[in-house]
């Protein structure tokens, strides 16, 4: 690891972007994230990329279609109205099988909302806001340093299973200044592309297509059955996520991203009251770690799980489905930009656990 | 006598058959992109963009590498293709109802970019595939599905002319209306259909050729009375011409 810089969130995500090889950026400015753009303004020019300031996401998302059919490591980036019109783009990249790495730098909502950090697009991420039956990888960073490693590995994922994978960060996380090592060199998969439309030679290859069309029923059916499969293989191989302090917990506390970090700090709070709190924290949130949940919350000493979330409780719905009764599942949060206090984590808890 | 081949397919099309129906001129316009690339020496330096609507799988007629886009997108997902391969010649073949209602913010600003890339514009005055809505381009008092009493200004609005509209944008460098109704205009077709290709070689900006197309299956007509009221209705709207970049000159080489 080279020597630590201090950077902001925002800028560590470009930054990232262009160590893993992005050389094509689009966007549509929009607080709190719009220095991505600023800063891919300058660095796609000396890296010898391209950013274009597109008329809308609308336009943004499609020109990711683009680029990324014409077979480039592409990345667009914006915030929750934002990506809430990015969504007609990402269900035609689930159709057609196309990688690209979008990042979410999530706002409070509904409608124009307010400009302040949430979590309030947990369920727009994981369950799809776009048409038809598909699916997104979904990171969540909690640090800035994980801001870097996982952008990176967006690009990976994204490549090796030609799918659209989202960093779902808050406006903390982007704003935030913190350390961050970055690595001499980037483990990137170079993957090939033979899909790709790159044009052709008639000796080589035949012509390729792209697109998310099929209008014979079986041919639609083949697609949905190809993308099922994948996305199984996904849930197999790619479920990311941290246990501390779970081992013959009291509670357990299930919370993702900035949200996650406040709870790590209620850990200590709740030892000196003699509660033992452990915490799980969802790094991939699809593919949900449901095992990882199951594995805290099976243990005899746990009396309940907590979901702490910047939310009215989102996903807490997916903590319960995997518990699935086997313990009782509370759940706090707070919306509109307000975070949770550690004290008001900590008197649920200690509600919960009658201490 | 030895027999001679006057007539063939040409490669920049694939065998598979046209789906269009009788008297449609989305075949003639096909048929002219397709054999102008493969003069021109770059179907395989093509890439072209499908649109949604009649032609939304013409990715299975153009030989060369393809790319479908959503209803409306196509000259955002040309720029995406285009920006990965500045050196490709990259198109967009787009409706009346793809380009000039759902599309129309994504056709300004590719315009406006000057993006290079070529954007073949079919207005056939209304909405073939979904069964003969009002499109943009629908003429006042006529009549379609969703204008059953004629199109009243008054109620519905103005027709939109999309090339002349294109024309005040510095970054639309050529732009020419054309039609395919009749030999001598399909000849000019075919020509304006190479100089935007041309112009997109040349680096000079963004080029469109909206090419005036029948819709007889729509417009309740047979496909001859459909080619008149292309010329005799439609051209009085949408007046034949160049727009922009009549100065530019195609090389002797590329004539
Ligand atoms: C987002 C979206 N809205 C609506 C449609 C339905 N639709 C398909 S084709 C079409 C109209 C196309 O008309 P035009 O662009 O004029 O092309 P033509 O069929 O006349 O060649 C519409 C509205 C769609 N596919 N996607
Ligand atoms: S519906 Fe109209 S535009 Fe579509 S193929 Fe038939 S004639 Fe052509």
């Amino acid at each position: 690891m080279n020597k630590r810089v201090l950077m902001k969130g925002n800028e560590v995500i470009a930054e990232a972007a262009v160590r893993a090889g992005c050389r094509h950026y689009f966007g549509y400015p929009i607080t709190p994230q719009t220095e991505i753009m600023h800063y891919m303004a300058r660095r796609m020019v000396e890296a010898g990329g391209v950013m274009v300031q597109a008329e809308s996401e609308v336009a943004a998302i499609n020109m990711v279609y683009g680029a990324s059919a014409a077979g480039a490591r592409v990345l667009t980036t914006s915030s929750s109205p934002g990506i809430s019109l990015k969504q007609e783009g990402f269900s035609y990249i689930a159709g057609a099988e196309l990688p690209a790495v979008v990042v979410n730098i999530v706002r409070g909502g509904p409608g124009l909302g307010g400009i302040l950090p949430a979590q309030g697009d947990y369920f727009q991420a994981t369950k799809g806001g776009g048409h038809g039956d598909y699916r997104n990888i979904v990171l969540a960073p909690a640090s800035v340093q994980e801001l870097y490693e996982l952008t990176v590995e967006a690009f990976n994922l994204a490549d090796r299973y030609r799918m659209l994978t989202m960093i779902l960060g808050d406006g903390t996380l982007g704003q935030m200044m913190e350390p961050v090592a970055f690595r001499e060199e980037e483990p990137i998969d170079s993957s090939d592309k033979p899909w790709a439309v790159t044009g052709f030679k008639a000796a080589e290859r035949e012509h390729n297509t792209i697109q998310s069309i099929y209008i014979e029923a079986d041919d639609l059916e083949a697609l949905n059955n190809r993308l099922q499969d994948k996305y199984q293989i996904i849930r197999q191989q790619e479920v990311r996520s941290e246990q501390v302090n779970c081992e013959n917990a009291d509670v357990i506390v299930a919370a993702f991203g900035t949200c996650s970090r406040i709870c790590r700090n209620v850990i200590r709070d709740a030892a000196a009251l003699g509660i033992h709190v452990g915490l799980v924290r969802p790094i991939t949130l699809w593919p949900f770690p449901d095992a990882a949940v199951v594995s805290a919350a099976d243990q005899s000493s746990v009396q309940a799980v907590l979901t702490v979330e910047l939310n009215a409780g989102q996903m807490v719905e997916d903590v319960r489905l995997a518990v699935n009764g086997l313990k009782p599942v509370y759940f706090h949060g707070r919306t509109g930009g307000n975070m949770p206090t550690q004290k008001e984590i900590l008197d649920k808890i200690r509600s919960i656990v009658g201490r | 006598m030895m027999e001679e081949k006057v007539f063939t397919r040409t490669p920049g099309l694939t065998d598979k058959p046209f789906h269009y129906c009788p008297g449609c001129t989305h075949g003639i316009i096909h048929r002219l992109i397709a054999e102008t690339m493969c003069e021109m020496g770059i179907l395989e330096t093509s890439i072209g963009v499908s649109p949604v609507g009649c032609t939304y799988n013409n990715y299975e007629y153009f030989a060369c590498d393809m790319v479908q886009a959503a209803h409306g997108r196509a000259p955002a997902v040309a720029t995406g293709i285009k920006r990965v391969h500045p050196n490709h010649t990259v198109f967009t073949y787009q409706g009346d109802g793809d380009l000039a209602a759902i599309g129309t913010a994504e056709i300004v600003h590719a315009a406006a970019r000057g993006e290079k890339i070529s954007t073949f514009f079919v207005n056939n005055a209304i909405y073939g595939m979904t069964s003969g809505q009002m499109a943009p381009t629908t003429l006042i008092g006529q009549v379609t599905t969703t204008s059953p009493f004629g199109r009243s200004a008054d109620a519905q609005g103005y027709p939109i002319n999309v090339s002349e509209m294109l024309a005040t944008l510095q970054g639309a460098v050529y732009i020419e209306r054309v039609s395919v109704t009749g030999v001598k205009q399909i000849r000019q077709a075919k020509k304006a259909i190479r100089k935007a290709f041309y112009v997109q070689q040349a680096g000079l900006g963004f080029s469109m050729v909206e090419i005036l197309s029948t819709c007889p299956t729509n417009w309740g007509q047979d496909p001859v009375s459909a080619l008149q009221w292309v010329d005799e209705a439609m051209m009085k709207q949408y007046p034949l011409g160049v727009f922009r970049g009549s100065e530019i000159e195609v090389k002797p080489e590329w004539k």
